[in-house]
């Protein structure tokens, strides 16, 4: 397979392009993210539990947990995710519990984040390592 | 891409006033996240449920923010007080401004 000069010439602009374009088209990192839901306050380690499993065979579906007792808001975060930000969730007047669980993607073994936003405006934050054997991101 | 989306709640029929119960919702759709790509090597555009409430009688029981990291056929269960005889709502806001909602009425006996 031989390529013309103008070939050549487009299919390095393209790849010059593919490689540009995933900084651009990231989000926040996660510690920036963390740095905006919480003003920058510090977080306390208790107060707040994050469930995962050790081991998530596949990353498609990752079941997790979150609670956090009088917390306004809870902040998942994967931050190994092409991604970062998972969920936020906001419990309004009739949540009997502050609590919630969900399935998400993990596209490798990375950690993950949970912060609440507790009602006093403190803030607590739980991690989980999740070990992932098949990502979640269809490569 | 929103086809075949359906909802699927599960609410207890009765409860005792002030009563906390666990609701398991469940919707069908792709979540595809932008991260994927088809043969031919194009990204695959976002198309996900990008929010998710539950309200009881108008008040707010839980207001999601989901991000592509969602699974396909996004999952929650959660628990809320019922003070009286009333109706769940539950709405899904999709990327492309559809919003799939179901209702399910409790009664306090």
């Amino acid at each position: 397979m031989t390529f013309t000069r103008r070939e050549t010439l487009a299919l390095g602009l393209g790849a010059a392009a593919l490689s540009v374009l995933p900084i651009h088209a990231r989000a926040a990192t996660w510690d920036e993210l963390i740095a905006e839901f919480t003003g920058g306050a510090a977080m306390a380690d208790t107060g707040i539990t994050l469930t995962a499993p050790e081991i998530a065979e596949n990353g498609n579906t990752v079941p997790i947990d979150v609670a956090a007792p009088g917390a306004t808001a809870i902040m998942v975060l994967a931050t190994g995710n092409p991604t970062p930000p998972v969920a936020t969730f906001n419990f309004g007047p009739l949540a009997a519990s502050q609590a919630a669980s969900t399935r998400i993607r993990l596209a490798k073994t990375q950690d993950l984040i949970a912060i609440a936003k507790l009602a006093d405006g403190s803030f607590a934050k739980a991690q989980a390592t999740v070990k992932v054997t098949i990502g979640g991101c269809g490569g | 891409m929103a086809s075949g989306v359906k909802p699927r709640v599960k609410v207890p029929k009765t409860a005792a006033a002030g009563e906390a119960v666990v609701i398991k919702t469940l919707i069908s759709h792709e979540m595809e996240s932008g991260q994927r790509k088809d043969k031919e090597g194009k990204v695959i555009p976002r198309s996900i449920i990008n929010r998710f409430t539950c309200d009881f009688n108008g008040q707010n029981v839980i207001d999601v923010t989901l991000e592509p990291a969602i699974s396909t056929n996004p999952y929650f269960q959660f628990e809320a007080t019922v003070p009286e005889t009333g109706e769940f709502v539950f709405t899904w806001h999709d990327d492309d401004g559809s919003v799939y909602e179901d209702k399910q009425s409790i009664t306090v006996g």
